[in-house]
């Protein structure tokens, strides 16, 4: 009985929308847009009311207390330098705080979520208003606290599940990506650090540092993103197809434990890839177990060692190969149950019509599979346009290279917005390259998702 | 006849010759893990490959021995981290991916275009901003404080990662659900008496990838924990022993804490694996 009511009595004006609600409500409605929780407080709600109003209280002592100051301080990034001051009684140099053009950021950034935040209260004041005073008018009951609160497990429950996720990516994912954003236009550099420099919004000037020509960031920028898309490309295709033909060896009909081959390479990515990549960087470093087993087999000399990671072009290939390492297992993994799905007749007239192994595989085996896996394959592409482990565990970006900012040889854009962050703090650059990024990855995997079938037809399953 | 059945055995020698070498080759540095890991002789790195006495105190040493660098302890605290890690990040993970799935609302496909564009971001474009915001809110103050900062952090954003779950939750039909709501069942009985029950795998497969996270990450470990070796993590606590400063010492016992943690990921992930695949291939079925 009690549930049946609460999806009765709450349906209606909250799949209304705000303007609406608005427009055709009374003037207590209208006022609740001013006076949180008013409408409510008038249908005798007043638990809900008194929420209501209680959140508006908060917001506006928060305004007036720290919010107004923190937007003035987002515009203007502080105004006051630190000072040093030489105290003639201690014969020492004392400073004299300043503001702090990062906090002052940070601070700007939280208010405007908190009043965003505070803006949907009040579309939510609104609504709730005009929602009890359509049910009073037309005569209904309407719905007390407890009944709001069983709502929660019922037509409401989406809000109630996705609350505590939502402050999380909220805290841990959007607010911290608007601060980086933002930092793309400002100073923030190694020389306008806080507290002890101010820094302050510059345009794009960032954007056209990098872009310029001639300048040592755009000639740092054009060689790592031609090589980041280089390594993608190779490290994606050689995976995939190396892994097929693996796969398709390994299920072929005369090969015996079948079972055995693929706990063999899968194995290799079961252990945590940190580890077998740590391990990889010792087994080729200049003095490791490669180098020293080359020796004994005197191909090269006693105190020889070949370059692995410390010659640029041979750095390149070195990871690449152990890319090769680490993802065949994958495709293994991924593609076996797919080449089994095959049609067998296919296979059938192929080998009628007289066809060798190398001819199924390009005319048949390969097609198919790229007509399946192509957004699987996207995705692992733009996976490994962001592959900062391989990179960073390898080689660490290296050889470094004096033709480049703060970069090696073998840098992809992600570890070097991790070297420019983290080492060389020149954060405003950083993230001008984080946007530039996320715009080619965003714009590849839109134009994936949208053309796959699993976003066309999602209900198609169910 | 007898001609193309030799040709067939020629084939299959030669195949198996070549996996043969292929898994040789892939099993090679796993061999050589664990060969170092049992070396008696210290130090780093040898002109020889085979170790020339094998020996337990690698071993020992790395759980007993009490120096500048300490692993039990760093076990320890990667143990209390992924185990509120993964109960935290399954309980976010869950909640997201039966609310896709199941329930139909007004937002849902914006909210599910905007989890799809935050998952393109570089992760760690974020993380100077998280320092930031932990130091703000004195996080990063004392050591314990900065390993509950590690907790948020790791379990945080987990509710973006709902893809697979839903993925499950969209193959259990719905006409179990309907059955429950003409019986009076309400929308979280129908979540917690049915559809939980049945998602059995899915759930393990959400609390073990999560718990494995902290063992395998060390970049946000590296940011948030600096210098704190106390309260290092394993994997910052194990790339910290090939420093230059210490690998002449740890260089065996690195490779001993590198099997320990080897194992029971090892051991998860082939049992997980079906999961695995399944997720990956879930969009591609489609």
């Amino acid at each position: 009985m009690g549930s049946k009511q609460i999806t009765y009595g709450n349906s209606g004006a909250w799949d209304m929308s705000f303007h609406t609600a608005f427009r055709k409500g009374n003037w207590m409605t209208k006022l609740s847009a001013f006076i949180f929780g008013l409408g409510n407080f008038c249908c005798r709600q007043f638990l809900r009311g008194i929420l209501y109003l209680a959140l508006e209280v908060i917001y506006l002592y928060y305004m007036a207390a720290y919010g107004i100051t923190s937007l003035k301080n987002l515009i203007t990034l502080g105004t006051i330098a630190q000072i040093e001051v030489f105290n003639e009684e201690k014969q020492i140099y004392e400073y004299i705080v300043g503001d702090n053009s990062m906090l002052c950021l940070l601070y700007g950034v939280l208010t405007i979520v908190i009043t965003l935040a505070f803006i949907y209260c009040l579309r939510g004041s609104v609504k709730s208003a005009y929602d009890s005073q359509r049910k009073r008018e037309a005569g209904k009951e309407v719905p007390n606290f407890l009944e709001d609160l069983r709502s929660l497990k019922q037509k409401n429950l989406h809000k109630a599940m996705l609350f505590t996720p939502i402050i999380g990516i909220i805290c841990f994912t959007i607010i911290p990506l608007i601060f980086m954003i933002l930092i793309a236009f400002t100073n923030y550099d190694k020389n306008h650090q806080p507290p002890g420099n101010l820094f302050d919004w510059v345009g794009l000037a960032n954007f056209k540092a990098l872009f310029k020509e001639g300048s040592l960031l755009s000639k740092t920028f054009w060689p790592i993103l031609g090589w980041t898309f280089t390594w993608a490309i190779f490290a994606t295709f050689s995976c995939y197809i190396l892994g097929m033909i693996l796969a398709i060896l390994i299920n072929r009909e005369g090969t015996r434990c079948k079972g055995f081959w693929r706990f063999l390479f899968v194995l290799s990515i079961a252990i945590p890839q940190f580890v077998s990549l740590l391990t990889m960087r010792t087994m080729f470093n200049t003095n490791g177990p490669v180098n020293s087993l080359l020796r004994t087999l005197k191909v090269i000399g006693k105190t020889e060692a070949i370059p692995f990671f410390t010659d640029p072009t041979l750095a390149r290939i070195t990871i690449i190969c152990i890319n090769i390492w680490i993802g065949v297992p994958y495709t293994l993994l991924t593609t076996t149950g797919i080449l089994q799905n095959i049609p067998r007749d296919l296979y059938d007239a192929a080998k009628v019509d007289g066809a060798n192994a190398i001819v199924i595989f390009f005319k048949i085996t390969l097609p198919y599979m790229l007509f399946i896996t192509t957004p699987h394959l996207i995705t692992t592409f733009v996976g490994n346009i962001n592959n900062f482990n391989v990179i960073f565990l390898l080689s660490g970006g290296g050889p470094d290279s004096l033709e480049y900012y703060a970069a090696g040889k073998t840098d992809l854009l992600i570890t070097w917005l991790y070297r420019l962050t983290l080492t060389e703090k020149d954060y405003n650059i950083g993230s001008v390259i984080g946007i530039i990024s996320f715009i080619i990855l965003a714009t590849m995997s839109l134009i994936t998702y949208r053309s796959s079938k699993s976003y066309k037809d999602e209900e198609a399953f169910q | 006849m007898k001609n193309r059945s030799i040709k067939r055995c020629l084939i299959n020698i030669l195949v198996h010759i070549v996996l043969g070498i292929l898994g040789f080759i892939w099993i090679l540095p796993i061999f050589f893990v664990l060969l170092t890991s049992f070396r008696k002789e210290g130090g780093s790195y040898k002109s020889y490959i085979m170790p020339r006495g094998y020996t337990l105190e690698n071993y020992k040493n790395i759980f007993i021995q009490n120096g500048s660098l300490d692993f039990p302890r760093w076990f320890v605290n990667t143990l209390i981290v992924s185990v509120c890690t993964c109960i935290l990040s399954a309980f976010f993970v869950l909640c997201v991916s039966f609310v896709m799935s199941r329930l139909r609302f007004k937002m849902r496909k914006k909210l599910m275009n905007i989890s799809l564009i935050l998952g393109m971001f570089p992760g760690f474009m974020s993380m100077i901003a998280v320092y930031y915001i932990l130091k703000g809110f004195g996080l990063l103050e004392a050591g314990p404080l900065k390993l509950l900062a590690l907790i948020m952090v790791y379990s945080g954003g987990a509710g973006l990662g709902f893809y697979i779950a839903k993925g499950f939750f969209d193959t259990i039909p719905k006409t179990v659900d309907e059955a429950a709501y003409i019986d009076g069942a309400t929308k979280w009985d129908v979540f917690w008496k049915i559809t939980i029950p049945l998602s059995k795998p899915i759930i393990v497969y959400t609390l073990l990838t999560s718990f494995m996270g902290p063992w395998i990450d060390y970049i946000f470990a590296k940011v948030i924990l600096g210098q704190d070796r106390a309260y290092y993590t394993v994997g910052i606590g194990l790339w910290t022993m090939l420093e230059k400063e210490f690998i002449e010492y740890y260089y065996t016992q690195f490779f001993a804490g590198c099997v320990i943690i080897s194992i029971p990921i090892a051991i998860l992930f082939l049992k997980t694996q079906k999961f695995y695949v399944e997720g990956l291939s879930g969009a591609v079925k489609g």
